[in-house]
């Protein structure tokens, strides 16, 4: 490269520099992103981030920003499969996922007692959540998803605070193979062991934890 | 590798010739034999549902609490982030995961540890020294009732004396062309640093250790059974990763417990005059497979890290 080269790639790196400064996370999450197919996330997350339980739109506040830059990604390419959520991702750049994602783990998250292994487990969806069903090599939840579920680093997103429609929704998708995004299928040898009546009683064991405080 | 292989024939020799000074640690180091035959199950430790709503049942879920989540219920006897169940799956109720139903009918026990026959709540107070990197409880203490109530209730109809089938970590053989840390590094990198972190030290979630550290100051030091590459190795292609047991080659167990027992850790707690060299003579030399004292990558183990 010719020194008088080097000016330009410092006008390109300062271009792109402002060009990912431009990408507002919360204006991306309230207005949509700049190609219009990439429609207002808060339109069905709901404005504080919280989801809808009812339509099964998931919780995003407080999820930490690899797990949803992942997730995002994988819309994009097909690995996670949604009709809804794939050509908003396609419509979405590489700054508009970083900037929406780091935003939204910033959001307060709603706050659980800490409930583990030690707690008493009556009944099929809290005995799998804090005991599994090692006969079938099914771990505790928490195990991996944390004490109550809360959620432990990129990889392990949060069960609780999340509805019953989204998280037995997820697990069916497991499954059925229409979801096969997790790091060497560790949620998915997991989902194909549970019966129906397990997904049903897991799910609504972790959204009916009840928080404390929060955002709401 | 070949360098290993000749410290550790060396080792082999000279161990040999020490062999009466050697005093080993021998937990954890169990025999193998009592195999299951076709069609026979193993033993099945009772319900929880099934326990009596009494003080002794109260007692037992104490020990329960415990074992499953150590680090806040016996936190004055635990010096890292591990809690019991990490090592002893389900609970410590899971067979070929040294579960508490193949031990506590084993006790009184004679060890060469300590040349004596020991009690359980003797052999409990060496899993805080040396796993938990701890301090032994009393043996009066709640701690050891509770860990003892819990133990015995799972043992209700074991027999006693008996080497049950699954009371180990199921054996795995040697690589022919023995381990390989590197290829333990990248193994650790694909199958592991999800849960366990790129540098070993586990993840934390709500203040609290989730996914266990496997090495630094955090982890278990190397008076534990897990230290050896070969109960390490036995461990992994049983039970790792969580939930996926068995779908480890048995050179791929080899090469990353390699891998995992290559790093430092917190230092034995019988440490001999100051001596890491001393330590290895007198409880490593003749210890399974293991890296105490050893060089690796131009780096002695056994320093110890705080």
């Amino acid at each position: 490269m010719k020194l008088t080269h080097w000016p330009l790639a410092g006008v390109a790196a300062l271009l792109l520099t402002m060009q990912a400064q431009a990408a507002d996370g919360q204006k991306i999450y309230a207005q949509g992103g700049a190609n219009p197919a990439a429609m207002a996330c808060g339109t069905c997350h709901g404005a504080d981030a919280m989801g809808m339980a009812a339509a099964g739109f998931p919780r995003l506040a407080g999820i930490s920003a690899g797990y949803t830059r992942k997730q995002l990604e994988d819309f994009r390419s097909g690995a996670r499969s949604n009709p809804v959520m794939q050509p908003i991702a396609a419509g979405l750049s590489d700054e508009e996922m970083d900037a929406v994602a780091a935003m939204l783990e910033a959001r307060p998250a709603p706050v659980f007692a800490s409930i583990g292994r030690a707690e008493k487990a009556e009944g099929v969806g809290p005995r799998l959540a804090l005991r599994g069903a090692w006969e079938r090599n099914i771990p505790e939840c928490v195990a991996c998803h944390g004490p109550a579920g809360i959620g432990v680093g990129e990889s392990f997103p949060p069960l609780a605070g999340q509805s019953t429609q989204y998280l037995s929704a997820q697990l069916n998708a497991w499954r059925q193979g229409t979801r096969k995004n997790d790091p060497n299928d560790l949620m998915g040898h997991i989902a194909r062991a549970m019966t129906d009546d397990e997904v049903q009683a897991v799910a609504e064991y972790f959204a009916g934890l009840e928080h404390k405080g929060g955002s709401q | 590798m070949r360098t290993y292989w000749l410290t550790m024939l060396a080792m082999a020799v000279s161990g040999a010739s020490l062999a009466a000074e050697i005093k080993m640690d021998d937990q954890s180091q169990l025999t193998q034999k009592a195999a299951k035959g076709a069609g026979e199950n193993f033993f099945q430790p009772p319900q929880e549902k099934d326990l009596p709503a009494n003080a002794y049942g109260e007692l037992v879920q104490h020990g329960r609490a415990i074992f499953v989540d150590t680090q806040k219920y016996a936190a004055e006897y635990v010096g890292n982030g591990m809690n019991c169940t990490n090592c002893h799956l389900d609970q410590g109720r899971k067979a070929n995961s040294a579960p508490l139903w193949g031990a506590y009918p084993m006790y009184p026990a004679y060890r060469k540890k300590n040349d004596k026959v020991n009690s359980y709540a003797e052999r409990i107070q060496g899993c805080f020294q040396f796993s938990m990197n701890g301090k032994p409880p009393a043996a009066d203490s709640h701690v050891i009732n509770a860990l003892t109530a819990y133990s015995y209730w799972l043992s209700t109809g074991a027999p006693t004396g008996q080497e049950l089938p699954g009371r180990a970590y199921p054996e795995v053989p040697q690589p022919k062309g023995g381990f390989d840390i590197a290829k333990g590094k990248q193994i650790y990198a694909e199958q592991c640093a999800v849960c366990h972190s790129d540098n070993g030290q586990g993840q934390q979630a709500g203040g609290a250790y989730v996914f266990p550290p496997l090495w630094g100051k955090d982890s278990f030091n190397w008076g534990a059974g897990m230290h050896r590459i070969n109960t390490a190795a036995a461990f992994i292609k049983e039970s790792m990763p969580l939930g996926k047991g068995g779908s480890l080659s048995d050179e791929d167990a080899w090469h990353v417990a390699a891998y995992m027992n290559s790093h430092e850790r917190p230092q034995d707690p019988r440490l001999v005059e100051g001596s890491v060299e001393k330590t290895r003579v007198r409880y490593h030399a003749n210890d399974g497979v293991n890296l105490y004292g050893q060089e690796v990558d131009g780096v002695v183990l056994g320093q110890g890290i705080k």
